[in-house]
């Protein structure tokens, strides 16, 4: 178990042994398997699904899935089927995206307050201490005021959860790094702080990070359902999954298809992603066990 | 102990500190003029020059800032527009539902589980124990709000079992316990998960320790060892995990909340949001911003308390 | 009498890289009111040794021959797991190695001492009672007040007498004390000893004492057992041993002991070569890898030499001690 574990992940050999490894896990495999279903699902919606995810068709209201529309229609007659691969697309794109942006400005910010000053490491804590204290749907409630009901809202409020956790663990390592030899070695060589953090602190910092926010998919795309199906993020007409959800939730009692229809895709994708992170983060490096 | 009480305390009054001047910024930073957005479209500019005033949006910046910030401190949140009554009071007046809904949630929490964890630690390897592991993943990964939605779908609509909307009769007990029966399952289902693995891994971890093999070696019997000596342990941790898990739980009851049509304060937050009405909401964030400190604060005290180590430590 | 007599024992581990032998044909007795030593390396088999006795092997671990027979009358590797529970803490007790793990952090010290005497019948009183009188005699200062204490307000060497007091409480007939001062410093350790001693002979008991301190066990044993990749190389009275070792690892063993040097010396002697792997033991002989001594019928296993009445040397040259061959 042990050897694959001070390698970065990138490397070639590793990436076979891991995929090897994980392949032999069967919660590996179930989670690979879900997550390629959901993001084939988003890449080929257009493909697999006929209909438009926005036409209205006010004669098709509230029809129960049929041949014709794979999981029914909702109240405006438009096709879920369409609309569930569609909104697939948004919230892989939102996942991704603000997952990458959130990565970023962690980095940047971990960085900064663990190889910068004290009295601005002071500071930083204390604001990502301070952004932790907000309860995370509390946050994007007051972030909604701020924004109005938008992807923006979204976004922003997936990186304010996301970056005090990821600049800790950057700072963590920083300061970890700061003191070792080699550092030392490249500041005694008149090397700039800046030089110092690309070469020697970055590419060691870095690998746990992409993996611990991988893991963090699942909880992303929660965020943008649960503020979509409370009609703060995604705008209609756009599909989500949140916003089938909340047109869904009005009609629970007769059209209990809709629920299903937009809740489902949340729960699979977000199974799917969690254990496949699970898996290869045990792979990866038993360290990051029982992280949370 | 006094002392690190002392000491947590501080923390957390500037924590609170920092909080406030975030949301402050965040108020300030809103586009429109929060007087006109509440008075509406047709109010005239004396009406919204008199509502200013008395909303203190006249003032400078950093005039205004102080008002919110010693107000704040002092409990004055500011006057809810609508009603005209002060903000405090009306959040005050639906904490209660939350907490108890909270309350609900930890409850299923710890009732699962604890008896999880600490069964599959015992039975490490054996199927039971992996099948925990694989349950608790899961209803970790899946959003509660989905949790909500589909407890809603079949056990209200579907099975008919309990009922769907509202907190229940006031007086009656009994019916407002069954009215919290299915949005606390949504908001404690997942930390049944979190707290089986997290219990699993300590009560492991303790099962290892020498006093462990001590208590063995005097032939103390095995339950004793397992709930006196292991598990007394092994509990540290979740009550930690508990006090962040309180704060999240906050964030499931909003949901909870709104699905079940339940007083309360995340559906307090989400209707003036919806009609705007932002010192409401200012001052409902903050309430359980504080709520949320003060909580961590206490499991923090209360790990002090179990755990004789910590409190002479500080 | 004989409180404890392990004939033949051996016990096997189930690991992934195969089964390991921990302990192979192990035979020594303690009689009653003596203090047995037991040396040895580490991974010499010792700790097997007291879980085998205690009954505690890991699951992965069960004896695969032998027995233990404890007080004459009952036979300790099938004994229903009941009855073993009702011997250990009762006639049987134990002090472990680490004195600030080996008490239970979150529970008070009279609470684990009241604990312990749960089958006595005693009322709560009696009980603390019996708590606070047995600190008195590990010299616990305040012991009234002390009962209510937490292990960690204790030190180090506090700890490991109030952990002596709580394996005596119940006057067992054989206390297992496994490394009890290996944690503690010099001078501590010989206050640990002395009162251990002291103890052992004012309730009676007999005492297995393991260690690796070859001067504490020169000090404190009545009998000495050498072990090495789990077998007994070597056992008989403390004098024989430490006067006459017979076993070319007994003798080696004693050689690197510093407490045994003579003047100054420039390098420590060490025992060239490492323990054999217990999942592929050398045939005959197990400690031939290393022995210098070694000869060709050595590949067989050698029989146990009685060199005096009970002292005892798995070993084919034995009769022969080394002095007298180096001086041939």
């Amino acid at each position: 178990m042990s050897e694959a574990v001070s390698e970065p992940p990138a490397e070639v050999g590793t990436f076979r042994r891991t995929m090897r490894r994980l392949l032999r896990e069967p919660l590996g495999v179930f989670g690979l398997s879900l997550v390629i279903l959901v993001v084939g699902a988003a890449v080929f919606a257009d493909l697999l699904a006929s209909a438009e995810p926005s036409r209205i068709s006010p004669r098709d209201r509230f029809l129960p899935p049929s041949a014709d529309h794979l999981m029914g229609t909702d109240q405006l007659g438009r096709d879920l089927f369409a609309r569930v691969l569609h909104g697939g697309r948004i919230a892989l794109l939102v996942a991704v995206g603000s997952t990458v942006v959130s990565l970023l400005i962690g980095i940047v910010l971990g960085l900064i307050a663990g190889y910068g000053p004290r009295w601005l490491d002071n500071i930083l804590i204390l604001v990502f201490d301070a952004l932790k204290s907000f309860p995370t749907v509390m946050l994007a409630l007051a972030l909604v005021t701020l924004f109005g009901p938008s992807l923006t809202a979204v976004v922003v409020v997936v990186i304010l959860v996301n970056v005090p956790g990821y600049a800790r663990i950057i700072r963590t390592q920083t300061i970890a790094l700061k003191s070792s030899e080699y550092v030392t070695a490249a500041q005694s060589m008149g090397a700039s702080p800046a030089r110092i953090l690309r070469v020697h602190v970055l590419p060691n910092v870095v690998g746990p990070i992409v993996i611990l926010a991988s893991m963090d998919i699942p909880v992303v795309i929660a965020i943008e359902a649960g503020m979509s199906f409370l009609g703060l993020g995604v705008r209609p007409p756009t599909p989500s999954w949140g916003a089938i959800l909340n047109d869904g939730f009005a009609n629970i009692r007769e059209s209990a298809w809709i629920v299903i229809a937009g809740g489902v895709p949340i729960i699979l994708t977000t199974l799917g992603f969690t254990f496949l992170g699970e898996t290869l983060r045990d792979v990866f490096d038993p360290r990051l066990k029982g992280r949370g | 102990m006094l002392n690190y009480a002392i000491k947590r305390l501080g923390l957390a009054v500037v924590i609170v500190s920092v909080a406030m001047t975030l949301l402050f910024s965040m108020i300030y930073l809103i586009p429109g003029d929060p007087a006109s957005v509440a008075l509406g479209p047709r109010a005239t500019p004396e009406m919204v020059a008199a509502l200013r005033a008395r909303m203190g949006l006249d003032q400078p910046v950093w005039v205004q800032f102080w008002n919110f910030y010693s107000g704040a401190w002092t409990g004055d949140l500011g006057i809810e527009v609508l009603s005209n009554r002060p903000v405090l009071t009306v959040v005050m007046e639906q904490l209660p539902f939350t907490l108890a809904l909270i309350a609900g949630g930890i409850t299923w929490s710890v009732a699962l589980g604890i008896p999880l964890g600490c069964m599959a630690a015992v039975r490490r390897g054996s199927f039971a124990d992996r099948l925990v592991g694989v349950l608790s993943v899961a209803v970790i990964a899946v959003p509660s709000f989905v949790v909500a939605i589909y407890a809603l779908l079949i056990f209200a609509v579907a099975l008919q079992w309990l009922p769907a909307i509202g907190a229940g009769e006031p007086g009656d007990l009994g019916d407002q316990l069954t009215h919290l029966i299915l949005p606390s399952l949504a908001v404690g289902l997942g930390w049944v998960g979190y707290i089986a693995r997290m219990v699993r891994a300590s009560m492991l971890e303790v099962l290892e320790a020498s006093h462990i093999r001590t208590a063995r070696a005097f032939g103390l019997p095995e339950r004793q060892i397992t709930y006196r000596y292991a598990l007394s342990i092994a509990i540290l941790p979740t009550v930690t995990l508990l006090g962040i898990g309180i704060g999240q739980m906050l964030s499931s009851a909003v949901f909870a909340e709104i699905v079940f049509a339940r007083p309360g304060i995340g559906k307090l937050v989400y209707d003036a949001i919806l009609t705007r009405n932002y010192p409401l909401v200012t001052g409902a964030v903050l309430v359980t911003t504080v709520l949320f400190v003060v909580i961590n604060v206490i499991a923090d005290l209360i790990i002090g308390a179990l755990d004789p180590r910590v409190r002479s430590g500080f | 009498m004989t409180v404890l007599a392990v004939s033949g024992l051996s016990v096997e581990f189930t690991t992934e890289g195969g089964t390991l032998q921990a302990l192979r044909d192990v035979s020594f007795e303690v009689p009653e009111r003596k203090i047995v030593g037991v040396v040895g390396e580490s991974g010499c088999g010792k700790s097997t040794l007291i879980n085998a006795i205690l009954g505690l092997l890991a699951d992965n671990g069960h004896v695969s021959a032998g027995e233990i027979l404890f007080e004459g009358a009952q036979e300790l590797t099938t004994l229903d797991p009941t009855s073993m529970r009702a011997l250990r803490g009762e006639r049987i007790s134990t002090v472990f190695q680490d004195p600030m793990g080996a008490l239970n952090p979150v529970l008070s010290v009279g609470r684990q001492m009241v604990n312990v005497q749960y089958r006595s019948g005693r009322s709560k009183a009696e009980k603390t009672a019996r708590a606070v009188e047995m600190l008195q005699k590990v010299r616990i200062p305040d012991a009234e007040k002390a009962v209510n204490r937490y292990p960690h307000e204790f030190s180090g060497g506090m700890k490991q007498r109030i952990a002596i007091a709580m394996a005596l409480m119940m006057e067992p007939a054989l206390l297992i004390a496994d490394e009890p001062t290996t944690a503690l410093d010099a001078t501590l350790e010989v206050a640990t000893i002395e009162l251990l001693k002291e103890l052992q002979e004012e309730i009676g008991c007999s005492v297995l004492f393991i260690s690796h301190h070859l001067g504490v066990i020169a000090e404190l044993c009545d009998e000495v057992i050498v072990m090495y990749a789990g077998e007994v190389v070597e056992r008989g009275d403390v004098r024989d041993i430490f006067n006459d070792p017979r076993h070319p690892y007994a003798h080696r063993l004693l050689d690197c002991d510093p407490a045994r040097q003579k003047g100054l010396v420039r390098h420590l002697p060490t025992i060239p070569g490492e323990i054999p792997d217990l999942r592929a033991r050398p045939e005959g002989c197990i400690f031939r890898p290393r022995c210098h001594r070694a000869e060709a019928r050595c590949t067989e296993t050698p029989p146990e030499i009685v060199v005096s009445p009970g002292h005892m040397a798995r070993c084919w040259v034995a009769e022969v001690p080394e002095r007298a061959e180096a001086a041939r």
